[in-house]
């Protein structure tokens, strides 16, 4: 072994189901539904400062929204009173409108009671189901079916079906601070921010969280992914709530960062991809979505508010990059990216995972075949970046003791300052950034393509990238004794800032050179129908996509490394 | 831990008694009790004991202490008016002291420069943004305080002193900060603005510098008010494109630190910056001009930066690339101006 990985099995932190937050959740879903759906019109109401006239136009534009989505974006997730619902709304605002002599404050109320209603519609909507029952099933499954197949395809012979050479922790490795994370799920709540490059992340994410014994982690899922049975079975067991990206309007929204700060305050671990969505390039995510990630910020501040001040009612953000040497839906995804002239807006969900069936046969070729995965857990921090140490306790740079809440405070008083919130959500997205860099690890695939695509990207230092990727195959073709001393630059550069703590690296990089790159060759998108990097007959490096080597070389961008060439 | 009752009774703590710092600790002191701190127990007993500061008279208001865990214990809001060359090591002397809960504002014109070991300023060739501190990231990069502002604008001390009317902005990213800044400054003869671009207004405090000096040489050099004016305008437009450069919005430059500030500059020869300008243009040499100066003319050390700076972005500033070649490197100043009159500046305004 070049590495020790962390590989036993770890007692669990809460050994009874009764205690984890999220089965008290289920148990107290109704009530807590209600209150979400309450704060949410409090916070909505606040936000348009209690004017009626506001109030009656976000209504209408809410209307007005989800009738064009019902109408043009159906999804077969979406329950089959929506049409009712929504007419029952149109109905209640024409009667408010057509009773016209009302007083201000008979207006606001009936405004107030559609808006209720909405609020509670969503509030429902997205609420988990978890069961504690189907969870316990779903892990087992997983492990089980996962273990047998690994087992299956590489251990030889009769009985190979049932055998436990090979467990799962073999092919996907957890590297990082597990001590840590363990004991702060025990002292206060975890909120979880890992990259997001696959619609696989969250099922391997909620097995890591299990392996490491710690209780399911609530999270916000997609609700395309709900649309597939198979998905919306695990989403559910795995404790996920659902966030519906088609809906973009402002009781929605605001519903769900209730939900999501609530929870939090509840108690409950959650999980963020703060990315919001798969990164189109291939480039771990520089710019996060920070809607969810305030929420953790809010949840500390009125955790505070409330008076506590303790561990106990302190959040903790994990950060955690998954390494992989093969992401499935890389053809599309950078597809996307290219395609994207910046107006996200118009851009249509399309996802490989579209059948069981997809999904079933690349499970196959990845417990079956090599492609191992790496999750590195992150060193906890403070909801404003700071470190914390394994009691909880936030250091700052020098290492002194830091007292989160005063930064909540002015005047000796903890004060509610939305606009400050917001820098400090902006602050931490830039510091979860910085964390992602110093942990990703560097797999033999990444440096393969990044060195190839930089390579070839030299030689035609004229073209853009658009032109760059229509480079007829030719052209295409790296010598492989320039690629190697290529490749040494950039490996020794990568040395150079992994020890100043910038960035990690996987333990075959510590092999040759020869060996690194057979491995990354060997490696980088094998399942591709179109490989992006092949040892041609001559044995030189040719590849046969050119922009799906532009997606796994993103990789190592924000480096500095394209310097080198 | 040190957290103090309620703001009315708590003081207003002023880092630094230059002839800046005693301006505002006066204005502060108009509403407010003000703490002052200063290095020297001579200064601190003639503050409490004469209320004045090297002569100049104080407000009966102010106290003064020389202990920065006192100031930052009693007090919540920090005025930082201290010159620039000392900028880094008092704030690294009030680090241990300063809490997330502190509100900071600065009013000190000037960039830090983080090197690599062995590297000087005097030598050195290439500057990447992130070696280039404004004063609020040098407190935010030694300190835990984050709610920070700057405080710039054309603000002659002497004439704040004398009561004439006068406005600055406080620029923050945290609306409180202004806020407060302005609920502690605003008077009738004082008018406050705020900015949320904090490193724009910045960094306008810090370029026009350079363009004074160019003023200064100008004026030495006996030219009249159609130069000035061409180059108050010329300058304005590098000045938006180096801010943009380096972080800041174009829009602060034609505000009052930036057009502001230059205009009160370019017009007043009693301006360090100014006055080197003016002596360079009589013939004399940098090193000549330096020695006679009690403090640092701030303008030449940023000249030295953005000429740095420039040639890591790949961007062009021409009147900052020739002060430079005129400081360092020799160039006679008529041959610096006759190289910027036929500069190909086709374009009038070209970044609003």
């Amino acid at each position: 072994m070049e590495e020790h990985y962390i590989k036993h099995q770890y007692d669990p932190i809460l050994p009874k189901k009764q205690e984890w937050p999220v089965v008290r959740l289920a148990r107290e879903r109704k009530e807590f539904v209600k209150k979400v759906a309450t704060q949410a019109e409090e916070r909505i109401l606040d936000l348009i400062g209690k004017n009626p006239e506001i109030l009656k136009e976000e209504l209408e534009t809410t209307l007005y929204r989800e009738k064009l989505r019902i109408k043009q974006n159906p999804w077969d997730v979406d329950p089959d009173d929506e049409g009712s619902f929504w007419g029952e709304v149109k109905n209640n605002l024409l009667q408010i409108h057509a009773s016209g002599s009302l007083s201000k404050t008979k207006k606001m109320e009936a405004y107030r009671e559609v808006l209720q209603k909405i609020t509670s519609r969503y509030s429902e909507e997205i609420a988990s189901n978890f069961k504690a029952t189907h969870y316990k099933f779903t892990r087992s499954v997983v492990t089980y079916g996962f273990s047998r197949l690994l087992n299956a395809a590489r251990v030889k012979g009769f009985g190979s079906l049932f055998s436990n050479q090979y467990t799962l922790q073999d092919k996907i490795q957890i590297t990082g601070q597990t001590a840590q994370i363990r004991e702060l799920a025990t002292k206060g709540t975890i909120v979880m921010v890992p990259t997001h490059f696959s619609n696989l992340d969250s099922i391997l994410i909620g097995w890591i969280i299990s392996v490491l014994g710690m209780p399911p982690f609530i999270y916000g899922a997609g609700l395309n992914l709900f649309n597939i049975s198979i998905f919306a079975y695990f989403m559910n067991a795995l404790g996920a709530y659902k966030v519906d990206r088609r809906k973009k309007n402002l009781m929605y929204l605001e519903t769900l960062k209730t939900y999501s700060k609530e929870a939090i305050q509840f108690g409950c671990h959650s999980l963020f991809f703060p990315g919001g969505t798969r990164s189109r390039s291939g480039i771990i995510e520089s710019k996060l979505k920070l809607g969810l990630l305030s929420t953790a910020i809010e949840s500390q501040r009125a955790n505070f508010q409330q008076g506590i001040t303790d561990v106990s009612g302190k959040i903790f953000i994990v950060p955690v990059t998954i390494n992989y040497h093969f992401v499935l839906e890389a053809p599309s995804l950078i597809q996307d990216y290219l395609s994207m002239t910046g107006q996200e807006r118009y851009y249509k969900e399309n996802d490989e995972f579209s059948t069981s069936y997809k999904i079933s046969k690349f499970l196959f070729k990845f417990f079956t075949k090599g492609s191992d995965i790496s999750v590195s857990i992150g060193q906890a921090m403070d909801v404003m970046g700071n470190y914390v140490d394994q009691d909880g306790k936030s250091l700052d740079k020098w290492g002194r003791e830091v007292n989160t809440e005063e930064y909540f405070m002015s005047n000796g008083k903890i004060t509610v300052d939305a606009q400050r919130e917001e820098e400090y959500t902006q602050m931490l997205g830039k510091r979860i950034v910085e964390e992602f860099h110093k942990i990703n690890r560097v797999f033999s695939s990444h440096l393969v393509a990044f060195v190839a695509f930089e390579l070839i990207q030299a030689k035609n230092s004229k073209l853009d990238l658009f032109n760059l990727i229509r480079l007829p195959q030719e052209d295409l073709v790296v010598d492989y004794e320039e690629f190697k001393a290529a490749a040494q630059l950039v490996l020794d550069k990568i040395f150079e800032q992994k020890s100043l703590g910038k960035i990690d690296v996987a333990p075959h990089l510590y092999r040759s050179m020869d060996e690194i790159i057979s491995h990354g060759l060997d490696n980088v998108g094998m399942y591709h129908a179109k490989r992006p990097l092949i040892k041609d007959k001559e044995g030189n490096l040719a590849t046969e996509d050119m922009s799906l080597l532009y997606f796994y070389h993103n990789r190592l961008h924000g480096y500095g490394l394209e310097k080198l060439f | 831990m040190a957290l103090k009752n309620s703001s009315k009774s708590q003081p207003i703590g002023v880092i630094g008694v230059g002839s800046f710092g005693t301006a505002i600790a006066n204005m502060l002191a108009e509403k407010n009790e003000v703490l002052v701190y200063s290095r020297k127990q001579e200064v601190v007993d003639e503050i409490n004991t004469q209320h004045s500061a090297s002569g100049k008279a104080l407000n009966p208001k102010i106290q003064a202490t020389f202990s920065p865990e006192n100031l930052c214990s009693a007090c919540g809001v920090l005025f930082f008016m201290i010159p620039s060359a000392a900028f880094l090591e008092v704030t690294r002397t009030f680090a241990p002291f300063l809490h997330p809960y502190h509100l900071v504002i600065h009013g000190t014109k000037g960039l830090v420069v983080q090197l690599s070991n062995g590297e000087e300023l005097d030598t050195v060739v290439q500057l990447r943004r992130n070696q280039i501190l404004t004063m609020s990231e040098v407190i935010v990069q030694e300190t835990l305080a984050v709610r920070v502002g700057c405080l710039a604008g054309p603000n002659i001390s002497k004439e704040l002193t004398d009561g004439q009317p006068a406005a600055t902005v406080i620029a923050s990213k945290y609306n409180e900060v202004i806020h407060e800044g302005q609920r502690l400054l605003r008077s009738e003869k004082f008018q406050v603005y705020g900015n949320a671009d904090i490193i724009g207004v910045e960094l306008s405090g810090v370029l026009k510098n350079i363009i004074a000096i160019a003023a200064g040489a100008l004026a030495g050099l006996g030219l009249g008010e159609n130069a000035k004016g061409l180059l108050i305008s010329r300058g304005i437009v590098e000045m938006a494109h180096l801010s943009k450069a380096l972080g800041g919005t174009a829009s602060s430059v034609i505000g009052l630190s930036g057009i502001g500030d230059l205009v009160t500059t370019c017009n007043s020869p009693d301006s360090r910056n100014f006055t080197v300008g003016y002596r360079l243009a009589k013939g004399e040499s940098l090193p000549q001009i330096l020695e006679g100066l009690e403090e640092v003319a701030e303008g030449v050390n940023t000249i030295r930066i953005v000429d740095a700076f420039l040639k890591t972005a790949g961007i062009r500033a021409p009147i900052t690339e020739n002060l430079h070649r005129v400081l360092f490197e020799d160039l006679p100043i008529e041959e610096a101006l006759l190289f910027l009159m036929k500069y190909p500046f086709s374009v009038d305004v070209d970044f609003v």
